[in-house]
């Protein structure tokens, strides 16, 4: 099986995040592998695993689209246990909104399935740490054509049929699609390994494609802000919040909260 | 033609309340038509009238919900194409927001996610990186589709009562072909209480709790409110995961948000820290949690909670 699993490169969450720059673009200093994607990563390990793993001729790529930096969600990836990577990335890229992403990702999708092996599943976390918005997996599966599975709480491949859980809403259910397939999977799904030693130095050997624009035959007018379809007008820091009255209970603290939420009319 | 065209999917007998404040912003918008599926009551036809729809379209097929959203996303093209409106609005919910991606890419339509306010132009207002910045952004495209959140307009009627046309719309066929399948579905059991992601109020509860939710359900039904929880208290099996408020959770923006033994890591935060009033119980004075609480005891939950509780019943008589 062929499993390409999407890894964003993101701003780490653990410290402040800015918007700034031309088009309003989020500053992408202090980035790191959205964690998010490492579900999708191990996901993809497994399934390879049961199939025999590398020798029995399954590939899990890790593609990551994004500026020189997010060469490391890539690196990270293949430390954790992607057998490749693919980097696409391209000054023209830079400011892409998800239909620009979505369709920049989904011509690096062909131009790995172009060497006569096609690939059978595109594996990716529930949402980005950053954007949030969970657009790319079903704007992927619209540009591919493929079956979309989205926010896979399980997941199992048997022949050339994906089945998943997935808990949705006032609903739990169970999703069939037919390979090839975009499958995006949430933090239920596994446990997701670390880098070992061992995965660290294996990840050395491995190796990392380089793409451009002009390699997935798609051009710079297509992507970036140019090619994008929303535009982000102002972006404008929210004040932090800040901490409020804050007591110790002596025994009457839950009337002093209803003085509060009465004071706040909020009861 | 239709201004703005409203999506709402199977209300059952009644409109949610979400799908009331679609329609006020909507006929902000200009002329509303709305796109439906599932059975139209004649309650609810009347009500879409009475919020100004003039044409309700129909899919042709019954089929929309045994797939998952490429066939809706399919008929929604083709309803938006047979009204001519230039914004559709649909709810907020990761359905929602996916038929809202795959209709973009179908219309070469821009996509705005999580929107708070809609202006008169299309304009949309929407927060990022966890509630950080409050962006305005657009659509460049002659359509704009925009997912919009719960709870930040007043749903309000129009004031006129004509009936709205019903008009059937060809879902295309290969919409159906390339499409996720739903071998089954279960019914997940309703609490009564209001659904967390539109409450007004939110009661949440975590690893504090230790299993025990009943302090925190008495606290919720006092005050109206829903229950929510942290991922700790999910995962530990306490309460459904469907109750998660976080990262990876539901996002929740309620005037009031109660959490108590949550220490307020990172992911919880970023599902609550838009919350008009944050209010936290816990026993650890260092918790995060109290960064960011307008209101916060530093105590045990189980003394603090039934206390208040008891005292909103002696108040409200
Ligand atoms: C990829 C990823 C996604 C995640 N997504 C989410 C998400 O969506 N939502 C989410 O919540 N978390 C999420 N998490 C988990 C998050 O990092 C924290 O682990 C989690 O929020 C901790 O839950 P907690 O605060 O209930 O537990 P803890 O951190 O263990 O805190 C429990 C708190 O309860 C207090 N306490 C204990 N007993 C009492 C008592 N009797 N009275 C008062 N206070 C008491 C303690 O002082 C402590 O502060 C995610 C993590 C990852 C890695």
């Amino acid at each position: 099986m062929k499993i390409v699993v999407l890894v964003k490169h993101v701003p780490d969450a653990q410290f402040d995040r800015h918007i700034n720059g031309p088009g309003n673009t989020t500053d992408r200093e202090e980035s790191i592998l959205s964690e998010l994607d490492e579900y999708a990563l191990e996901a993809a390990l497994q399934l390879a695993e049961e199939r025999g793993g590398p020798k029995a001729g399954n590939e899990v790529i890790a593609l990551s689209m994004g500026p020189s930096g997010a060469v490391n969600a890539v690196k990270k990836s293949l430390q954790i246990g992607a057998y490749s990577g693919v980097h696409l990335s391209d000054d023209a890229l830079a400011g892409s909104d998800a239909a620009a992403t979505s369709l920049a990702l989904a011509a690096a999708i062909r131009h790995i399935s172009a060497d006569g092996r096609p690939v059978d599943l595109v594996l990716t976390g529930m949402a980005s740490t950053d954007g949030e918005t969970s657009l790319i997996p079903a704007q992927l599966a619209e540009r591919l054509n493929f079956p979309q599975v989205t926010f896979a709480s399980s997941l199992e491949v048997a022949g050339s049929q994906v089945t998943a859980r997935r808990d949705a809403g006032a609903f739990s259910e169970t999703v069939e699609a037919q390979l090839p397939a975009v499958v995006s999977v949430t933090d239920q799904i596994n446990e997701p390994r670390y880098p070992n030693f061992k995965g660290i130095l294996a990840a050395k050997k491995k190796k990392i494609a380089s793409l451009s624009l002009a390699d997935i035959g798609v051009d710079a007018s297509q992507v970036g802000l140019a090619g994008s379809w929303t535009v982000v007008e102002s972006a404008e820091a929210r004040p932090p919040r800040t901490a409020g009255t804050i007591i110790t209970d002596d025994g009457d603290a839950g009337i002093k909260l209803v003085d509060f939420l009465a004071a706040q009319k909020l009861l | 033609m239709a201004n703005a065209l409203v999506f709402i999917d199977n209300p059952g007998a009644a409109l949610k309340k979400s799908s009331l404040e679609l329609l006020t912003i909507a006929r902000s918008l200009g002329e509303t038509a709305v796109a439906f599926t599932g059975e139209l009551t004649d309650d609810v036809a009347a009500t879409l009238g009475a919020y100004g729809a003039t044409t309700v379209y129909r899919p042709s097929v019954e089929e929309l919900d045994n797939y998952l959203v490429g066939p809706k996303a399919a008929y929604l093209a083709a309803a938006v194409a047979a009204s001519g409106a230039t914004v559709v609005l649909l709810d907020n919910s990761p359905e929602g927001k996916e038929i809202a991606g795959r209709l973009g890419i179908k219309l070469n339509a821009g996509v705005i996610t999580d929107v708070v306010g809609v202006e008169a132009d299309g304009t949309a207002h929407k927060s990022v990186l966890a509630g950080s910045y409050n962006t305005t952004a657009k659509a460049t495209t002659p359509v704009t589709v925009l997912s919009v959140k719960a709870n930040n307009v007043e749903p309000a009627p129009a004031g006129a009562d004509a009936a709205p046309a019903t008009v059937t719309v060809e879902v295309p066929a290969e919409g159906l072909a390339n499409s996720a399948r739903i071998a089954a579905r279960t019914e997940k059991p309703v609490s009564g209480r209001p659904d967390l992601s539109e409450a007004r109020i939110v009661v949440a509860g975590g690893r504090g709790v230790d299993g025990d939710f009943g302090p925190l359900e008495e606290l919720a039904d006092a005050l109206g409110a829903a229950v929510g929880a942290s991922r700790a208290a999910t995962d530990a099996g306490w309460i459904g995961h469907d109750a998660q408020v976080g990262q990876t959770g539901v996002t929740v923006s309620p005037q009031l948000y109660i959490s108590a033994g949550i220490s307020g890591a990172i992911q919880q935060k970023a599902g609550m820290q838009t919350s008009k009033v944050i209010v936290a119980i816990n026993k650890d004075a260092e918790s995060p949690v109290f960064e960011i609480a307008d209101y916060g005891i530093v105590g045990d939950l189980f003394k603090v909670l039934p206390q208040a509780t008891e005292e909103i019943k002696k108040r409200k008589g």
